[in-house]
This record gives structure tokens, C-alpha cells and sequence, in this order.
């Protein structure tokens, strides 16, 4: 509670990387898992793990299986075999909603309404306390003044921005970022960038695809390459 | 469970004011389709009022349809329905507060404005409180299998008439058992067995629509 309210009162202004201290279960702890769409394999059998404090970019070719990766740690897609551990227990719905907040391709915005009203449900639905108002995470992701303009009047980076503004509120400690940079400019990558700085330097472990060479976060990061079968 | 769904019929209700042009619609529909009859059937009262709940019936369900297919379709277009699916509360729960909104929506004003409409068709006056009964006991049941419908089709492009070819032959006890119940009572027979029937089905599709579209979803989604 005191780490977000610390980021309540300034948004963006890091703290120093302190070491952080790992804790005895990796956040995210994936063991041989696989997943094939109609007897294609995608992906696996995959082994890697997440601690506090680290971020996870998963790095592959289109078409490699990232954003499948990603689905099925959300928990959207059901992988054939493996296991997911969310916090050293094996995840189910109900700790992946507590634990996971996941930024997709398709930003989940309704385009009639404004920024902040879709934040305000999108924090509703997932039966968060306003421990932050809309208006500061939008301020946060530098879409002030945009809070009540239609989603449908917002540029694509825009949207992207009010994503990562939902992931600002969420109170979730593992964030699935799939492709976080695309679509923003140069001022929204360092943005992103910061914001995952910020997210695990208060206790909280990332996972990015990127598909190219992009700034990766100035954080502890590993590498989990994902490559087509042989 | 609550603030997810007060969060929902929020945003839904703000979606409507957004679009408050379209909102009226199913309702003017529903109009519509009373006044062609009643030009139709000649306006003559004697041979009007037999068919009037039929019709009255008839204008509601179709008028149900018509915002069927946009049930989950533009949730599921925009990734809404990801939102939903990783919320920490059930997505059947989610699917009924929805289809309930959306019976709210568009089948309520149509039954509120089912006295005006009755006297369009002559509908005699004694027979319209069981018209009424029987349409508030009976739309529900129309909402919540059309939502399993409309899930099942969501995950094609364009599903348009299919829904509600896929929509029409499930409806068809539902109109039988509402129609009936006015056509017994108009007949002077008791009307209390359909509309307990209704009220069966209704506790029913309360409790298996919301679970089968929701499994639907899930399998549009993949």
C-alpha cells in the first residue's frame, strides 16, 4: 500500500534502483509448457521464470508464438501441457486476475467513450479500489487534457497510452506487455520504459515481446528468445 | 461481483446516451411494424382484434432481434471481451448483466408502450393485462437465448441474418406459450398455466443462457 501511494504522489519520479530482494517463489515460474493450435506446435516446451524486480523481454520473429506465449500465461488460451505458477501457487482465474494485468494488441477501449470513462470501468470490472484517479494515471501516461475527448478521436499511440494508463491503476504485480512500444513515439517508448522501471522497482516483475531491437527497460532483464520449430 | 456489474451497467448506459439516436430504434421497429399491420388488416376493429396480441407479440420479438447481433459483437472487436474474460469475476456473470442491460434496453420501452400499440389494434382492453404479464415474463426469455445465439456467432465477421435464423426457430415456444396465454384468456379460458410455463422457462434460461454464452465466448474467442 505505501509503494502506491508513493507512486500516488509522484508519478514518475524514481526512486534509485535499490536492490530489490528476491523472494523465496519467482513471481511467474513456467515449467515445460506447450501449446499447439490444430496439432501445429507453437511453442515448447518452454522453462523460465520471473522474479520480483525483473522483467522478461520475449524476443522472436513474427509468427514465433509471443503473443501466444502471453495469452496463455493470461490465461486466455489453455496450453496442452506445463505449468504456470503465479507467485510460487499454481494459477487458476482467480489468482491470474489478481496477480496479472495483460496489455494485448487490441487496446479493450470503448471508442463513444472518454479516457477516463473507460479507465473507470476497465478499474470497475476488475474490482480495483480508486486507489488512483483516472485523471492521474492519464497525467502519468502525458494524456492530460484528453480525459473526456471520445477514445475514437485518439490517435493509436494515444490509445496504447490509455492502455498503459490501465496498467498504471492496476494494482496487479506481474504486467504482460505485448508489444508495448508499437504504435508510440519516441517520447512513449522511454515512457514505457520508465513506467516498467518504476513498476518493478516497487515490487513488481514484467514480461515485453518485441519483435525488433528496441530500447529494452534500464532494469534486470532476461532474454527468452523464441524460435520457429526445427 | 456487484461492482463489476454496477461498472458495467454503467459503461452500458453511457454507451446508450452516447448513441441515444440508436437507442430508439428497436422500439420504432416495434412501432412500425403495428402500424403496417394495422394498414394491412384494414382497420376494421371486429377483424383487428383477434390477431392483436399475436401481433403485438410478433413486434416485440422481431424488434428484439434486431440489436441481436451487436450483443458482443463490437465488445468482442475492440478486446472488451479479453478485459472480461481476465477479470477476477465469472464472464457468465458478466454475460448475464449484459443481456439483462440489454433486455432493459430494448424490449422494456417496446412493452411500456405495449398499452399505446394494443389500442392501435383494437386490442381488446380486458386482455391486456395478461398481454402484459405474459411480455414481461416472456422477453427476458427472448434476451437470454438470443445472447447464446449472438455468442455463438460472434467470432464470424458478419453474422447478420443468421442470427436470426438461428434465433427464430429457438423462439418459437416462447411466442407459443405468450401468444397462448392471451389467445386462452381472450377465449375465456385460464391463462395462469402458460404464464406459469413462462415463468418455468424464464427461471431456466436465467440459469443455463448466461453459462452456455459464456462458453461460447470462449470458444469464438480461440
Amino acid at each position: 500500500m505505501g509503494a502506491v501511494q508513493a507512486r500516488v504522489a509522484r508519478p514518475l519520479e524514481l526512486p534509485h534502483m535499490p536492490d530489490v530482494a528476491v523472494a523465496a517463489s519467482p513471481l511467474l515460474a513456467v515449467r515445460a509448457l506447450t501449446f499447439s493450435r490444430d496439432e501445429t506446435p507453437i511453442f515448447g516446451p518452454l522453462d523460465f521464470s520471473v522474479d520480483v524486480g525483473e522483467a522478461l523481454l520475449v524476443q522472436g520473429d513474427n509468427g514465433a508464438g509471443k503473443t501466444t506465449l502471453l495469452r496463455v500465461l493470461a490465461g486466455l488460451l489453455r496450453a496442452d501441457r506445463g505449468e504456470v505458477e503465479v507467485d510460487g501457487r499454481r494459477a487458476d482465474a482467480g489468482s491470474r486476475a489478481r496477480q496479472i494485468a495483460y496489455l494485448g494488441h487490441l487496446p479493450g477501449l470503448k471508442a463513444d467513450l472518454g479516457a477516463s470513462q473507460n479507465l473507470e470501468f476497465l478499474a470497475g470490472l476488475h474490482g480495483q479500489r480508486a486507489s488512483q484517479p483516472a485523471g492521474l494515471a492519464l497525467e502519468v501516461v502525458g494524456l492530460t487534457g484528453f480525459e473526456h475527448a471520445p477514445v475514437r478521436t485518439l490517435s493509436a499511440g494515444q490509445k496504447k497510452r490509455v492502455g498503459l494508463a490501465r496498467l498504471w491503476q492496476s494494482p496487479a504485480p506481474l504486467w504482460l506487455l505485448d508489444e508495448p512500444y508499437a504504435n508510440l513515439d519516441l517520447e512513449g517508448i522511454t515512457l514505457v520504459n520508465r513506467m516498467v522501471e518504476a513498476h518493478l522497482a516497487s515490487g513488481g516483475g514484467a514480461l515485453l515481446t518485441t519483435h525488433g531491437a528496441y530500447a529494452a527497460p534500464p532494469v534486470r532483464t532476461r532474454m527468452l528468445l523464441l524460435g520457429a520449430a526445427p | 461481483m456487484w461492482p463489476a456489474a454496477r461498472a458495467l451497467v454503467r459503461r452500458d448506459m453511457r454507451l446508450l446516451w452516447a448513441r441515444r439516436g440508436d437507442a430508439l430504434q428497436p422500439a420504432l421497429f416495434a412501432l412500425l411494424t403495428v402500424v403496417l399491420f394495422a394498414l394491412a388488416l384494414g382497420g376494421e376493429a371486429r377483424k383487428m382484434a383477434p390477431m392483436a396480441s399475436a401481433v403485438l407479440w410478433l413486434a416485440v420479438l422481431l424488434a428484439g432481434l434486431l440489436s441481436l447481433d451487436n450483443l458482443f459483437r463490437s465488445d468482442a472487436e475492440d478486446g472488451s471481451l479479453e478485459q472480461w474474460m481476465l477479470a477476477p469475476v465469472p464472464l457468465w456473470w458478466l454475460v448475464l448483466v449484459r443481456t439483462l442491460v440489454h433486455w432493459l434496453t430494448t424490449a422494456v420501452p417496446v412493452i411500456l408502450a405495449a398499452p399505446l400499440l394494443g389500442e392501435l389494434l383494437h386490442l381488446p382492453r380486458a386482455q391486456l393485462p395478461v398481454l402484459m404479464v405474459s411480455l414481461l415474463l416472456g422477453t427476458p426469455i427472448l434476451s437470454l437465448l438470443g445472447a447464446v445465439v449472438a455468442a455463438l456467432t460472434v467470432g464470424m465477421r458478419r453474422a447478420g441474418v443468421l442470427v436470426a435464423l438461428l434465433a427464430l426457430p429457438l423462439y418459437v415456444p416462447v411466442l407459443v406459450f405468450g401468444a397462448g396465454a392471451v389467445a386462452a384468456s381472450a377465449q375465456g379460458l385460464d391463462a395462469v398455466g402458460a404464464l406459469l410455463l413462462l415463468g418455468a422457462g424464464l427461471v431456466l434460461a436465467l440459469v443455463f443462457a448466461p453459462l452456455a454464452a459464456a462458453a461460447a465466448l470462449r470458444i469464438a474467442h480461440n
